[in-house]
C-alpha cells in the first residue's frame, strides 16, 4: 500500500510539471497556421468569408468597454469595434474577457483582435503583434482646485497617494524621492484617502483620474502628463499579418476621417471634465 | 417646519434605497441577471448529468481489489483535488485546444472539466460510502450466492446511499457557485452580468454594488436552498427503509 502511494505520488508530481511545461510554452508556430508563409489566425478574406470578427473587449471599463442597461456594448474600443466590423462588412462577435484574458485569447484563436484598453509593452510585444495605436495614456496627477498642484516639483515634501503596483508608484520612486508617497492597496482606498484630505494629491493613470474628476467636483487633474507615454493599440495574434497590415491601414484611414475625434465626444468626453481636450487623450 | 423636515428626510432616503435597487430593474438588467443565472445553472446542471454517473461507476470500481486500476482513479481523483478548478478551466479551454489544434466552445469546456471535476468528487463519495458498509453484511451476500455485481445492487447501495446523498448535494451546491469562475473562459454567468451593470451604473448609482450582490446572493440562495431540503428528504428517506 505505502509503495503504491508513493508510486501514485510520483506520477502526479510528473503530471503536473507536464501541464505547468505546456502553460509555458511559447507561441506554437504549427498552431492555427494557414499556410505554409508563417501566416498565423485567420485572414482578412477569412473573416470576411466567415460574416464575423471576433472582438475581445472589457464589460466592465466605462467609458472604453462596458454593457449598457440595455445589455449592449458600448465604450470606446467597443465604438473602434464596430466601425472595424462595418469597414469589413461582417458582423461582430463579442468575447469578454478579463485583463489576464487577452494575451491567451489571441494565442489560442478564441479571437481575431483584442480592443480592450491593451497597453504596448515591450513584454507583449514577444507574445501578440500590435497595429498603431488609438490611444495615449500616461501618469497624471489630481489635486485640490484650492491647493492645486501643477508640476512635480511643487509636490517636494508633500505627501502623495499611488496605488502600489502601478507605473506612477514606480516613476515617483525613482524620479521623486523627496515626494512623501503614501502607498494604497487598491483605487477605492487611496481615493478615499485623498477625499479625507490626508495627503495633498493623487497620481494615477490620466485617462482613469479624468472620468474621476468628473464625477468630483472640487478636484482637477493639475498635471496631465508625466514621464512616458504609453500608447493603447489593437493586438491581434503573433504572426496574422494579413489582419495586422488591415488594422494599421485601417486606423490611418479612421484618424484622417475624424473617427477617433467623433468617438470621443461620443463616448470619452461625457465622462471627462470639460478641461480635458481630445488631444489629451487621442492620437493625431 | 418639523413635518416638512420629516418629509424631507423620508423622501431623501426612499430615493437612495430606490436608486441602488432600481439598477436591478432598469432596462433590460432583470432578464440579463435571470439568462446569467440560466447559464450558471445549466452548466451546473449538465456537469452533475455528466459527473454523478461516471463518478458512481469509478467509485464503485475503486473498492475491487485491483492495484493498478485502484492506483489510476486515485490518481484521477488527487488531479482534480489538487489542480485548481481555475486552472483546470484555463488548461483545457485556452492550452489544450491550442496544442491539439481544435476549438471547443466555452460552454462545453465548462461542462467537461466540471464533469469530470464531479466525477472525481463523487467517486470519493461513492467509495467512502460502499467500504462503510459492514463486512458481515457482504458476507451474508456472498453465503446467498450472490455476485460482486449483485452484493453492489442489492447490498452496499441501498445501506450506504443515505451516506452518499447529503455529500453529493453539497457538492452540487459547490459547483453552481464555482461557476462565478467562467468569465475566464468568456461566458457570461450572473456575476459578469453583475459587474457589468455595476460598472455600467457606477458614475449615477454608486451604491448597486450592495443591491446587485444583494440580489445575486438571493438567486443563489433560492436555488441552493430547494437542494438542501431534497437532501435532508431523501436522507430520511433513506433512513427510514433502512431501519423500517
Amino acid at each position: 500500500m505505502f509503495n503504491l502511494k508513493k508510486i501514485a505520488a510520483g506520477v502526479l508530481a510528473a503530471a503536473t510539471l507536464i501541464s505547468v511545461a505546456a502553460c509555458g510554452n511559447g507561441p506554437d508556430p504549427a498552431a492555427g497556421g494557414s499556410s505554409a508563409s508563417g501566416q498565423q489566425g485567420q485572414t482578412v478574406e477569412q473573416i470576411k468569408k466567415a460574416g464575423k470578427i471576433r472582438i475581445a473587449t472589457f464589460g466592465d471599463l466605462p467609458p472604453y468597454g462596458y454593457v449598457k442597461n440595455d445589455g449592449t456594448r458600448a465604450g470606446y474600443d467597443v465604438a473602434l469595434g464596430n466601425q472595424v466590423a462595418k469597414d469589413l462588412g461582417v458582423k461582430v462577435e463579442w468575447v469578454q474577457v478579463n485583463a489576464d484574458g487577452r494575451v491567451d485569447s489571441l494565442k489560442s484563436d478564441k479571437v481575431d483582435l483584442v480592443l480592450a484598453n491593451f497597453t504596448v509593452t515591450d513584454e507583449r510585444k514577444q507574445v501578440v503583434d500590435f497595429a498603431s495605436p488609438y490611444m495615449k495614456v500616461s501618469i497624471g496627477v489630481v489635486s485640490p482646485d484650492k491647493a492645486k498642484i501643477t508640476s512635480a516639483d511643487d509636490l517636494k515634501g508633500k505627501d502623495l497617494a499611488v496605488t502600489k503596483g502601478t507605473t506612477a508608484e514606480t516613476y515617483f520612486t525613482q524620479n521623486y524621492p523627496d515626494v512623501n508617497l503614501q502607498k494604497f492597496d487598491s483605487k477605492t482606498q487611496q481615493f478615499q484617502a485623498f477625499k479625507d484630505g490626508r495627503v495633498a494629491a493623487l497620481a494615477d493613470d490620466n485617462t482613469y483620474l479624468y472620468a474621476w474628476a468628473k464625477d468630483n467636483p472640487g478636484y482637477t487633474v493639475g498635471i496631465k502628463t508625466l514621464g512616458d507615454e504609453s500608447t493603447i493599440a489593437p493586438a491581434v495574434k503573433k504572426g496574422n499579418k494579413s489582419l495586422l497590415d488591415w488594422m494599421n491601414n485601417e486606423i490611418k484611414t479612421l484618424t484622417d476621417d475624424g473617427f477617433f475625434e467623433k468617438a470621443y465626444e461620443s463616448e470619452l468626453a461625457p465622462s471627462f471634465t470639460s478641461d480635458i481636450k481630445p488631444e489629451d487623450v487621442i492620437i493625431k | 417646519m418639523e413635518p416638512l423636515a420629516i418629509t424631507d428626510a423620508a423622501g431623501a432616503a426612499y430615493v437612495t434605497v430606490a436608486s441602488g435597487a432600481g439598477v436591478i430593474f432598469t432596462g433590460d438588467n432583470l432578464t440579463r441577471l435571470l439568462s446569467g443565472l440560466g447559464t450558471s445553472v445549466t452548466v451546473a446542471g449538465l456537469a452533475l448529468i455528466v459527473g454523478i454517473p461516471l463518478g458512481i461507476v469509478l467509485g464503485a470500481l475503486r473498492i475491487l481489489h485491483n492495484p493498478f486500476l485502484r492506483a489510476i482513479l486515485r490518481l484521477y481523483l488527487e488531479f482534480f483535488r489538487i489542480v485548481p478548478t481555475l486552472v483546470i478551466l484555463f488548461l483545457s479551454y485556452y492550452i489544450l485546444p491550442r496544442e491539439l489544434g481544435v476549438q471547443v466552445d466555452g460552454v462545453t469546456v465548462a461542462v467537461v472539466a466540471f464533469g469530470l471535476w464531479v466525477a472525481a468528487e463523487i467517486s470519493d463519495i461513492v467509495r467512502g460510502a460502499l467500504i462503510s458498509v459492514s463486512d458481515h453484511q457482504v458476507d451474508a451476500g456472498k453465503a446467498l450466492g450472490m455476485n460482486g455485481l449483485q452484493i453492489l445492487w442489492y447490498v452496499r447501495i441501498p445501506q450506504s446511499v443515505n451516506l452518499m446523498v447529503p455529500a453529493t448535494i453539497n457538492l452540487a451546491a459547490r459547483v453552481i457557485m464555482t461557476t462565478s469562475l467562467l468569465l475566464l473562459i468568456s461566458v457570461i454567468d450572473v456575476i459578469t452580468v453583475g459587474q457589468q451593470i455595476m460598472e455600467a451604473n457606477r458614475m449615477t448609482h454608486p451604491d448597486a454594488a450592495f443591491w446587485v450582490y444583494g440580489f445575486i446572493f438571493f438567486l443563489y440562495f433560492i436555488i441552493c436552498w430547494p437542494l438542501a431540503m431534497i437532501a435532508k428528504a431523501l436522507e430520511k428517506r433513506a433512513k427510514e427503509r433502512n431501519n423500517g
